[in-house]
């Protein structure tokens, strides 16, 4: 047993934090796989997040939006992953700097 | 806790149901038969197309808000629906030919754009923040693989991975938004939130910033600048039907989440995030007209245009009152035609191998093509928003509600660019008339089709007809906000 | 003060832990015979010479079943909640349709990916 209870804020500023790693992770890797998977990261800071608030406001809607998330991120993740490995066969590289032949 | 199972207006949403049940059926076609005639497919869907409109219309006098407060069944949600169900039908139209000209005629093309379609008509109905969201997927995923659909493509490959990779950043900004509001208010109902955001308790931090989470998510998806990097990207290496299809259809479909979201649950927030858009607003339009100038490509160009045109409406959003959304709407719809109808013509410009993407090889296409050219001519008068064509009539309304709403400085601005932005059509209307054609450009032609000639020519006539007999149309969009939105 | 000996038994713990891994360690090297030879520093590889590096790609089919399994997985989420709640859940004939439409979408994917010959093992 814990011996204090954890207070909601602390899983929501864990979120924020995630979800701002998340950020920062798209926004300075070069790898579209090391990129999509600082997005699938954001995505579950939000499941996160839904599941704390849900369980401050005693509301079950927020656990079912995480469900819906979860659902949404297998799907992107399916297609994005088809997209990248579908580059990769052409470019043999999934870094999005060889991804330049579109400019301006 | 006992739950109760939901009570499932059917008929509400029967218009998704039949486009959803066409793209399983040609899904399920094309996986049995795989070399079953690509008519047959593009008929079917088609018909699945005139299937939902004829739902659409059997709503026409419903006003409701159903399934648990999700859904309403609104004026906004049937013109919404009715423009996006034109923008899938012309859209079939001009990618037939197109298809199998590159050789991409897979028959997966029809499910998907079905699908992207039905998550348009979903997002333009939504009442709660989760279903936009899911709407939003529907229709993202399904577009993902279309711009990637030429699979020996380079551009196309490189387009689909950038577009992705933003719009998958975009959701989860808008769904941290989303989970925010849901911290706010206690809900993701459209209605809900705005009564919980206009008393005094709720914590008005946390609301200002999943407004602002929710305005980036929906920006990216209209291409408002400074969210706007993926639109050119992906407008040039999708396929041109495709291209023609995001620009009417994602673009609309956005938007009128966009209204719906900021007018209905962010609507006593109002003050807090109109001076925000009014920025982003001008900011569009300027960017995007003056990136415009500096293109040689059609499809980069008009993808540019595209974003200066998102400016424009939203332009009726900050407006914030009902002519700015009547305007909208009616901005949407003719947009949606004009901009198909534009990209429509690229794809004739060329029978054979490539299309005439270069603007160079556009020169004198109008002295050996007249017809054709004065079709292209029309388009471009119609996005530069000159008389007497339906582009002019769209400007004007939007204008005029922002006039009401006492946003003199947004006209002038929208005014300034408009002009900047008409600088670029008239130059390609001028090289398609006054230069000479080169003697043999290696072309073989134009290669119009029935279903191109009839998609060009529906294009055409409306740009003229709703550019001098607007009325018609302006009443019914008027019609379609006159009591507010539901809910 | 005596909060803070709480501490000290954990320390403790963890010092003897340690002590007991650098210990048992230090004395098998110090006992064992050391005679290295060519053969005996070679990866072993159930008896084969081993061949190539440690790092290599997966072949992309491995992908496609991921794919089917990540989706397939991930819907079954649904069918928990609602078999936990079919009981009390009314009417339940509809209830129960609702659930075979959901499973019956899922089912003409799967066909869709066995038509597409995404389901065999092709060399």
């Amino acid at each position: 047993m814990i011996g204090y209870a954890v207070s909601p804020a602390n899983f929501l500023v864990l979120g924020a934090l995630l979800f701002s790693i998340g950020v920062v992770g798209v926004l300075t890797r070069k790898n579209a796989l090391v990129m999509f998977m600082s997005i699938e990261l954001m995505l579950n800071a939000v499941n996160l997040t839904f599941v704390t608030f849900s369980k401050m406001r005693q509301n079950l809607d927020g656990q079912v939006l995480a469900f819906f998330v979860i659902v949404v991120a297998a799907a992107e993740a399916v297609v994005g992953l088809a997209i990248i490995v579908s580059i990769y066969r052409q470019k043999r590289s999934a870094s999005v700097d060889e991804a330049s032949s579109l400019k301006w | 806790m006992p739950f109760v199972a939901p009570h499932i207006a059917w008929h509400g949403i029967a218009p998704e149901l039949a486009l959803v049940g066409g793209a399983l059926v040609a899904l399920l076609i094309d996986a049995v038969k795989p070399a079953v005639d690509r008519r047959f497919l593009a008929g079917l869907s088609l018909a699945t197309i005139g299937l939902a409109a004829w739902f659409t219309f059997d709503l026409r006098d419903t006003r409701a808000v159903i399934m648990q407060g999700t859904l309403a069944v609104d004026g906004v949600a049937l013109f919404g629906r009715l423009i996006l169900l034109i923008t899938a039908a012309m859209t079939i139209l001009i990618s037939y030919h197109y298809l199998s000209r590159r050789r991409i005629h897979r028959g997966e093309y029809y499910p998907l754009l079905l699908l992207a379609t039905s998550g348009m008509t979903l997002l333009a109905a939504s009442n709660d923040l989760l279903l936009s969201f899911l709407a939003i997927e529907t229709l993202s995923l399904a577009l993902y693989v279309m711009v990637g659909f030429a699979r020996r493509d380079e551009k196309s490959q490189e387009g689909a991975l950038k577009y992705f990779l933003l719009g998958a950043f975009s959701s989860a900004f808008l769904l941290y938004g989303i989970a925010l509001t849901y911290g706010a208010t206690g809900s993701t109902q459209l209605s809900v939130i705005s009564k919980q955001a206009a008393v005094a308790s709720v914590d008005e931090r946390l609301m200002f910033v999943a407004v602002a989470m929710i305005a980036v998510g929906f920006a990216f998806k209209v291409a408002a600048v400074p969210f706007h990097m993926w639109s050119p990207d992906a407008y040039q290496g999708a396929p041109t039907s495709v291209t023609g299809f995001m620009a009417a259809g994602t673009k609309a479909a956005a938007f009128i989440g966009f209204f719906r979201v900021f007018l209905v649950a962010f609507g006593a927030l109002q003050w807090d995030w109109r001076p925000v858009l009014w920025i982003v607003a001008v900011a569009t339009m300027a960017v995007g007209s003056l990136l415009a100038i500096a293109q040689t490509d059609v499809k980069r160009m008009l993808a540019y245009s595209s974003i200066a045109h998102a400016g424009y409406v939203l332009i009726g959003l900050v407006a914030a009152n009902r002519d700015g959304v009547s305007a909208a709407l009616f901005y949407l719809l003719i947009y949606a035609v004009m901009v198909l109808g534009a990209f429509a013509a690229v794809i004739v410009s060329a029978p054979g191998g490539s299309e005439r993407l270069s603007l160079a090889e556009w020169g004198g296409i109008g002295r050996r093509y007249p017809v054709f050219g004065g079709a292209m001519t029309l388009f471009l008068l119609a996005l530069a928003g000159l008389p007497p064509t339906s582009g002019f009539t769209g400007k004007f309304l939007l204008f005029a509600a922002a006039i009401k709403a006492h946003e003199n400085a947004l006209v002038v601005a929208a005014t300034i660019t408009s002009v900047v932005a008409a600088f670029f059509y008239v130059r390609l209307i001028v090289l398609i008339w006054l230069q000479d054609p080169p003697p043999d450009d290696g072309h073989p032609g134009i290669g119009p089709t029935p279903a191109l000639i009839t998609s060009l020519g529906i294009a055409a006539a409306a740009t003229i007809v709703f550019g001098v007999w607007p009325q018609s149309l302006i009443d019914l969009a008027r019609n379609a906000i006159s009591h507010g939105f539901v809910g | 003060m005596s909060y803070y000996w709480q501490y000290g038994t954990l320390g403790a713990l963890t010092a003897v832990g340690g002590a007991f891994v650098v210990i048992a360690f230090l004395g098998n090297r110090l006992m064992r015979p050391r005679k290295p030879r060519v053969e005996k520093a070679t990866t072993y590889e159930c008896g084969m010479d081993p061949v190539g590096e440690g790092w290599s790609n997966t072949h992309i089919r491995y992908y496609l079943f991921a794919f089917l399994f990540v989706i397939f997985d991930v819907e079954s989420v649904f069918l928990f909640p609602w078999a936990v709640q079919l009981e009390k859940l009314r009417p339940q004939g509809t209830v129960l349709v609702e659930m075979i439409v959901f499973i019956g979408i899922l089912a003409i994917g799967l066909l869709y990916a066995w038509k597409k010959k995404v389901l065999e093992w092709v060399k």
